[in-house]
């Protein structure tokens, strides 16, 4: 529990949060590791985590019937993945594929949920946290979408 | 008579900046499929060809039309010229069909480039969008060969999919030399074995190790990608007239003098094309200047 903490504490996400939110946090974390091309959820399972990845890269995937599996996105050392457990239905949106060796710090996000509704400040600062990732992939998917590089007719 | 001579010879050896000079065609390799590089020998008696890593030249193609290329090679190496082209125009459709042997008229080399030498000490990062690997491939070379100037090197680069990569085998190579300099790779839009970064090549610059006060960030790429990566970098902390974005318009002359890319005061042929982000960033967001 105290390296997982310490390892909590080092990375951005958590920066600077308070002691008593993050024992609240370490009692939901666990260490996780995944093989290259190992499925870490599928599309629809129920999202019921969600990750820190310490070392390696997850492949988010849609599989399409036509032309296959569509890599829509790479998350790499230090990033977050995941934030369906936080939105109901509570359903992963996308396939997550490790595409090489990945450590990761699994965070129970049932067990997050709970603690949550219980103390709202705890709530409101992972919302703060989360809701920058989310701006940030937002902003990165409105320029993917431009699809700048394409030849302009 | 003495003062006729003297303006004869004076207008014999002063070049004709509008004059194209002859360049043959000594090798043609395709980057991607709509994409190839020229790699051109001069085939006249004119002075050694030399430019600065950024500058651009005119080709005219014979009978054709003219346009500007940016110089893609390496600036210490004066015996070859190289122009990387994507097919996207009638001057280009054409260029496409030539083969070695094939002459070329080569105005240039024109603008003001990369500042390399203001960004001695400094770390440098640079961020390139599809064929904007195209104009900086230059600075890498130069980079590359006065290594000790610098602090920490790194290449971002973003494209559309794995087909479109530039110059994929030098990336390979590039990569392999991680000791010189940090090569980061993404793509838009993924299917198949690809097993690279996906997504926009802003996500990369958190993965970059630069320190931003002492960092100078060239960027080229098209410029609605450039606007993001400018505001990233702010983001980051990178002062703004240490932000240099290579900036492309309807260029016509290359001297200035015609006005076809004139952006607000500045023309881009004459003053740039690479300009510091705060000196233009008023004007990027405008849809007509």
């Amino acid at each position: 529990m105290e390296n997982l903490e310490k390892i909590l504490l080092g990375h951005p996400f958590f920066k600077n949060i308070e002691g008593d939110y993050l024992n609240l946090i370490v009692g939901c974390a666990s260490n996780v590791r995944f093989e290259q091309d190992e499925i870490i959820f599928r599309e629809g399972q129920e999202a019921d985590q969600f990750y820190i990845i310490r070392e390696g890269t997850v492949a988010l995937d849609l599989q399409d019937p036509g032309s296959g599996k569509i890599t829509i996105d790479t998350l790499t050392d230090g990033e977050i993945l995941g934030w369906s457990w936080l939105v109901p239905p509570y359903y992963w949106r996308f396939d997550a594929r490790a595409t090489k060796m990945t450590r990761a710090i699994s965070l129970d996000g049932k067990c997050l949920r709970n603690k949550c509704e219980n103390d709202h400040d705890l709530g409101y600062e992972l919302l703060k946290r989360f809701a920058l990732i989310i701006d940030q992939r937002l902003q990165a998917t409105r320029l993917q979408l431009l699809d700048v590089y394409g030849l302009r007719s | 008579m003495d003062y006729e001579a003297d303006i004869m010879t004076k207008t014999e050896t002063i070049p004709d900046p509008m004059q194209p000079r002859r360049f043959r065609i000594n090798n043609v390799t395709w980057e991607t499929p709509e994409t190839f590089t020229h790699e051109l020998i001069p085939i006249d008696k004119g002075p050694t060809f030399t430019f600065e890593p950024g500058q651009f030249n005119m080709i005219y193609l014979y009978g054709v039309g003219e346009i500007p290329i940016s110089i893609s090679g390496d600036p210490e190496n004066s015996s070859r010229l190289f122009h990387t082209t994507r097919v996207v125009g009638s001057v280009t459709q054409r260029l496409q069909h030539l083969k070695p042997g094939d002459t070329l008229g080569i105005r240039g080399p024109y603008g003001k480039g990369w500042p390399v030498d203001e960004a001695t000490g400094k770390d440098i990062l640079i961020i390139a969008g599809g064929i904007g690997l195209a104009p900086l491939r230059p600075v890498i070379y130069q980079l590359l060969s006065h290594r000790e100037q610098y602090g920490h090197i790194t290449l971002l680069y973003g494209t559309r999919s794995p087909d479109k990569i530039l110059y994929y085998e030098q990336l390979k190579k590039w990569i392999s030399r991680f000791d010189m300099l940090d090569v980061k790779v993404t793509v838009d839009h993924a299917s198949g074995n690809w097993r690279g970064h996906v997504g926009v090549v802003t996500r990369l610059l958190s993965k970059a190790m630069f320190e931003p006060e002492n960092t100078a960030a060239f960027v080229c790429g098209p410029e609605i990608m450039m606007r993001f990566v400018a505001m990233d970098l702010k983001k980051h902390k990178v002062p703004e007239n240490q932000v240099y974005l290579s900036m492309e318009r309807n260029f016509k002359c290359g001297l200035g003098f015609c006005g076809h890319c004139q952006l607000g005061s500045y023309f881009i042929c004459k003053d740039g094309p690479v300009f510091t982000y705060d000196t233009i960033k008023s004007y990027l967001s405008l849809k007509e200047v």
